[in-house]
């Protein structure tokens, strides 16, 4: 193939995931309101504690008002025009095993790489599968019962834990959190649930799958985490969504425990549909993400990926309340064409000795706006906390911008609290400079990206990291002349 | 074997013409130096030859091994031999020299169907060559040319031209902003690169460089034009004379 092509056809490389499945979709009727909360929780067959925690979430987000603080814009969502719950119709049960499900359901998760059947499952890799509002399928859940680990759809653990789900739901992000967190909270339809008991090592990577194929219908997650004392859990989420020129919502929140000793590492790829050249469709990626470090000599750590999603909102979180515990965020956020992402985090320092340490990396391409919005909060009895922030940023042409915001609160005196920034720039010189000595436009992006993303793609397990070194390469096709 | 042919070479930028007119012929292993006061098209040439975009080629050829040179990509150029030292070396943020070379020496090897060289293979050559210029193997695990000095930065385009080992090197007033021992290191990396199957195309405003780089032909450029050539003792001629010697109307002779 000439040069020349080859140029052309990975320039005009399209969002590989855009494809729609035909699945017959049984849908809650547009809107929301207590009927609709009452149809998705008989659906789900959960406790009468579900719903009457539904219905004050519900309550409370009615006399809320929708965030407007972050440098993201957008026109105004509807609410009532959204269907909050879709299903695949076959699932008026939940399969019992993998035969009873739908072939088009497992070609579309063949399709995107996550082979379901266990004798083609990736080696390793535990997968909960989430269509829609349903999880589909979890694999290598007997082998993980075995140590005691709880792998699950939450609207299983609902209904097969529900002391453990009462006891940790909403206790990291209560329903009156935010806007979106209340949102969710009322209609949430799956997601994934773990528990890890004392004492145990989760020998395998744990991942929830979440795929978006229904129209005009939001998805909103819900996932609880919790590391019981000295246990470790390896947790990635992987998103996409079909093309369209509609924007979907997807308000997802996500809570993390790590009780003593414990230790939880949570990493995201996100590739939701990002929206066309001109920025029409694309996901709305508004995430509320945060974890606690209840115990002492806790840690947990984020690593993200984001690469999708039109707009991204999102602040992946640790509070540190047990003495000596650590919380980590890496990330990576990429903005290409009309993207917009106002991402960090949150590190909160409520114990003594407690540490924390930020590495945020934002590349901007195209018209797109990518912020980093972070908060290093030390309390007065945090004595001794540490934090490292840096935050670079990466301008791919001169029509995108980059932007950070970090807010820092010291309320003791003996705690170091660092922060460093830098900004670069891939200009026109520099690729002129890549292609004389041999080099390609596309190779010199992804050169330069990915030594711009190196400490944080290190942090992702090695099954993901190449995956998502290649993502990263491909989000940027075609974003210099 | 001639190397590079240019024929009647016009080249225009934003409409206003900059080189008007201008012939050369490069054979193999032939040091030539191009002389001239600024703004006379000097780097302009370069730049053409090495296929940055934004020049406009208004009339006129260059062959390069016998192929059409305009119709390749920058990068195809680079990979067929041509190398360029900048004038302006720049600075590439999170790459370090060593990653940066091992894909440039990939991307030509490739080309040449050669197999990528192995990690020891590609360490022992960037070691070796990196010595040449008097470079320390520090160098090679930091960010291409990121706080490097002025100095820092030519010996870096040296290293970078002795490690893709090209057919034609075009060196862009690589003497400028140099102290003279730097100016020495550079000139002896150049001298020890020079072959029977390498030719030097040596852009310069002064003749300091010609004093350590003994080049078999200096042309002198003047509006767009080269209008003298002669051997090696011509850059001593112009440095007594002055570039104004030239604005008297003294015809081109060879």
């Amino acid at each position: 193939m000439a040069e020349n092509d080859i140029l052309k056809e990975i320039t005009e490389q399209e969002y590989k995931y855009g494809f729609v499945s035909l699945i017959e979709q049984e849908y809650a009727p547009k809107g929301l309101n207590e009927d609709i909360i009452r149809f998705i929780w008989e659906k789900k067959q959960e406790p009468p504690f579900m719903l009457e925690w539904r219905l004050k979430a519900y309550r409370y987000w009615k006399t809320m008002k929708e965030p407007r603080w972050a440098k993201v814009h957008y026109p105004p969502i509807d609410y009532q025009d959204i269907h909050y719950y879709a299903a695949p119709k076959s699932f008026k049960e939940k399969p019992k095993s993998l035969d009873e499900v739908d072939p088009e359901i497992l070609r579309t998760f063949e399709k995107l790489g996550i082979p379901l059947r266990e004798r083609e499952r990736l080696a390793g890799v535990a997968v909960d599968a989430v269509l829609d509002s349903v999880s589909v399928a979890t694999t290598f859940k007997e082998k993980l019962e075995e140590l005691g680990i709880i792998f699950c759809s939450i609207s299983e653990a609902i209904r097969n834990h529900p002391d453990l789900v009462q006891k940790y739901l909403g206790s990291v992000v209560p329903y009156t959190d935010n806007f979106f967190a209340a949102l969710n909270s009322a209609v949430f339809s799956d997601g994934s649930f773990v528990y890890v008991p004392k004492g145990v090592r989760c020998p395998m990577e744990l991942s929830t799958y979440f795929r978006i194929n229904a129209s005009e219908t939001g998805q909103f997650e819900r996932t609880l985490i919790i590391a019981d004392e000295g246990s470790y859990v390896s947790y990635l989420e992987g998103c996409t969504a079909p093309i369209r020129d509609e924007n979907q919502l997807h308000a997802a929140v996500v809570e993390l425990i790590a009780l003593k000793d414990a230790e939880i590492k949570y990493s995201t790829v996100q590739n939701w549909y990002p929206g066309d050249k001109e920025g029409k469709g694309g996901i709305y990626n508004f995430v509320t993400k945060r974890g606690i470090c209840l115990g002492e000599n806790s840690k947990i750590s984020w690593t993200q990926v984001e690469t999708g999603s039109a707009i991204t909102w999102k602040y992946p979180s640790c509070i540190l309340k047990g003495d000596n515990s650590v919380g980590e965020f890496y990330s990576i956020a990429v903005t290409n064409n009309y993207q917009q992402a106002d991402t960090g985090t949150k590190m909160i320092h409520l114990g003594k000795n407690t540490k924390s340490r930020i590495v945020s990396k934002g590349i901007a391409a195209g018209h797109s706006n990518n912020s980093y919005r972070g908060l290093v909060q030390i309390s007065r009895k945090a004595e001794g906390a540490r934090n490292f922030s840096q935050c670079d940023s990466l301008l791919l042409g001169d029509k995108c911008g980059a932007h950070t915001f970090p807010y820092i609160e010291v309320n003791n005196n003996n705690s170091i609290v660092e922060h460093e920034a830098t900004t670069s720039k891939i200009s026109d010189e520099i690729l002129f400079y890549c292609n004389q000595r041999g080099i390609s436009k596309e190779d010199a992006i992804g050169l330069i990206v990915n030594g711009f993303s190196r400490e944080v793609l290190n942090q992702l397990p090695m099954e993901f990291a190449v995956e998502a070194q290649k993502l990263l390469a491909v989000s940027l096709e075609g974003s210099v002349g | 074997m001639e190397i590079l042919r240019i024929e009647n070479l016009k080249v225009g930028i934003d409409g206003k013409e900059i080189i008007k007119g201008l012939n050369l012929t490069i054979n193999a292993g032939e040091v030539h130096a191009i002389m001239g006061p600024n703004g006379t098209g000097k780097s302009t040439l370069a730049n053409v030859l090495a296929g940055k975009p934004g020049y406009e080629v208004l009339e006129g050829k260059i062959l390069f091994l016998g192929k059409d040179l305009l119709e390749l990509e920058p990068e195809e150029r680079a990979r067929q031999g041509l190398f360029l030292a900048f004038q302006y070396p720049v600075e590439i943020p999170g790459v370090t020299n060593a990653n940066f070379m091992k894909t440039a020496v990939n991307e030509v090897r490739k080309y040449r169907n050669l197999e990528p060289l192995d990690a020891f293979d590609f360490l022992q050559m960037m070691k070796e060559r990196a010595s040449l210029v008097g470079l320390d193997v520090s160098y090679l695990n930091r960010n291409v040319n990121e706080g490097f000095s002025g100095g820092e930065k030519k010996r870096n385009e040296i290293f970078q031209l002795a490690m893709l080992e090209p057919t034609l090197a075009i060196l862009d007033e690589t003497d400028s902003g140099l102290d003279i021992d730097a100016l020495k290191i550079v000139a002896n990396g150049v001298n020890s690169l020079r072959s029977s199957d390498r030719s030097f195309l040596v852009i310069t405003h002064y003749q300091r460089l010609l004093n350590y780089l003994t080049p078999d032909f200096v042309h002198v450029m003047y509006d767009g034009k080269i209008v003298l050539s002669g051997g090696s003792e011509l850059a001593h001629e112009l440095e007594s004379k002055g570039y104004d010697w030239l604005k008297n109307g003294n015809n081109g002779k060879k």
